[in-house]
């Protein structure tokens, strides 16, 4: 059967992690790929870079981050933030990285979908939607971090998206964001039923029990970033919850062992 | 002195290539085997390989095209293969060894396993399959020695190995019915999870790869 992912994200600025809690374990808590390491230790079954650098300058310091990231963990990678063309994909996609989130290039232009399908398979093509509620049952696409309104249907965007050959929706509730009062379930139903694609919940997180209503409400894939960071839930406290509850969860791996040469 | 394993990345545009060499190479490193990974698309050095590792992304017809692209190439995979060098297959490289894929028109493989690749059905479930799960093996194998409890793979695809000889597998996953996803025949095996990213799991089995003697060569269909 397969699993619930459980993906912790990142908040990647100039190369340095924007969250981040000194953990204990870490020479260097703002680096990404100590943080990248220790969850991928602790269980996690996919991370997300958001790469929030403003500056055109610090453009490439993600790819330095992908690139050591991937040389130290074999877990899928997700990387979004200020993926524009199909050539900004194939640089991270040649760093290390598996996937590449789109968000506001795919809104203005969305027959980018289609060509990074096209190039590098639907696979590694995820679109991220942030969304604003406008009425009950109504949502708006935003962009630009949720500060631009484009006027589009939250659902008809993800009808589209999917049949522009985007492997995978990252939807984001804006009004949830940062508030940790849980996901935008209304939302999460509506999408999932509309789709066949994965999706992927994120806003909103703040108890255990968020993620069991998020899961329940259709998300295969449940994404948070400042619980994990902050140190208020590990990755197996979210696990067990969800197991409690009767979810699917992938056990922690055991670490490699050499195998006993004969 | 144990002489250095040379393990050969194939390079035609298929994939994610550095991410199945940095994992072939770690394996190689965790296990003590000397080994040195090349990307490469050059006919010679894949005859000359000690390993072969087809790695894809992508539609089948893509990637089978690409296979064809650079002159030679082909030909010296299927030579090598002949000889006994053991290959590995992940994802789409994993389906090109059907004898045809049906994604975007019909596509000829390499034939070296029966079957064909096929959408996969899945009623109720997304599509495609993406995330980990659960290995359930159909018989004991060299590559999925050492594993431990409950192994679990990366899946990411749509399309799925059908009509297969049951002999021809190794493990299959549970995806709306028995999904084959890991098969061998000979000296040539493939994997339709991801094993550059599936942890300690596919690591493991990347290294149980290059320690691998298989008994018996592949037997290539007509």
């Amino acid at each position: 059967m397969l699993k619930l992912r459980v993906i912790p994200c990142l908040d990647v600025k100039n190369g340095r992690v924007v969250k981040g809690v000194n953990f204990v374990e870490l020479r260097d808590a703002g680096d990404p790929v100590e943080q990248a390491a220790l969850y991928d230790a602790a269980g996690a079954d996919e991370l997300t870079f958001l790469d929030i650098t403003a500056s055109h300058e610090n453009r490439d310091t993600i790819l330095d981050v992908v690139s050591r990231t991937a040389e130290r963990i074999f877990l899928p990678l997700t990387v979004g933030g200020g993926v524009r063309t199909t050539d900004d994909m194939r640089r991270l996609l040649l760093a290390g990285a598996d996937k590449c989130a789109m968000n506001s290039a795919a809104v203005s232009r969305p027959e980018l979908i289609n060509e990074a399908a096209r190039k590098f398979g639907s696979q590694c093509v995820v679109v991220g939607v942030d969304a604003r509620q406008s009425s009950t049952g109504k949502w708006e696409v935003y962009t630009h971090g949720g500060r631009t309104p484009t006027g589009r249907d939250v659902i008809d965007w993800c009808q589209e998206v999917a049949e522009r050959g985007a492997g995978e929706i990252l939807l984001t509730s804006m009004d949830r964001d940062g508030t940790r009062s849980g996901f935008d379930l209304s939302l999460l139903k509506a999408a999932t039923q509309a789709v066949r694609l994965p999706i992927v919940a994120s806003g909103g997180v703040g108890e255990l029990k968020h993620f069991v209503e998020g899961a329940e409400a259709g998300a295969t894939g449940l994404l948070a970033a400042s619980v994990f960071h902050f140190g208020q839930f590990t990755v197996s406290q979210v696990k067990s919850a969800l197991a409690e509850a009767g979810l699917p969860v992938r056990p922690t791996p055991s670490p490699f062992q050499a195998k006993s040469r004969t | 002195m144990t002489k250095s394993l040379s393990i050969a990345v194939i390079d035609y545009e298929g994939g994610n290539l550095a991410s199945a060499a940095r994992a072939a190479a770690r394996a190689a490193e965790l296990s003590g085997i000397p080994a040195h990974v090349t990307i490469t698309n050059r006919p010679d050095a894949v005859r000359a390989a000690d390993r072969i590792i087809l790695p894809g992304q992508g539609a089948f017809a893509d990637c089978a095209r690409g296979l064809s692209a650079t002159p030679g190439l082909k030909d010296a995979l299927l030579d090598a293969t002949r000889a006994g060098t053991p290959f590995l297959g992940i994802c789409v490289g994993m389906q090109l060894m059907a004898e045809r894929g049906l994604e975007h028109g019909t596509t000829e493989g390499l034939g070296w396993i029966s079957g064909e690749i096929a959408p996969m059905e899945a009623p109720g479930l997304r599509m495609p399959q993406m995330g980990w799960n659960e290995l359930n093996f159909t018989r004991p194998h060299p590559l999925t020695e050492g594993l431990g409890t409950a192994p679990h793979g990366y899946f990411v695809h749509s399309y799925a190995l059908r009509n297969t000889r049951p002999e021809t597998l190794l493990a299959t996953t549970d995806y709306g019915g028995p999904v084959p996803a890991m098969v061998c025949n000979g000296n040539v095996a493939g994997t339709q999870f991801h094993v550059e990213k599936s942890q300690t799991v596919g690591l493991r089995i990347l290294a149980n790869f290059l320690a691998w003697t298989p008994e018996t060569p592949c037997h290539v269909h007509a």
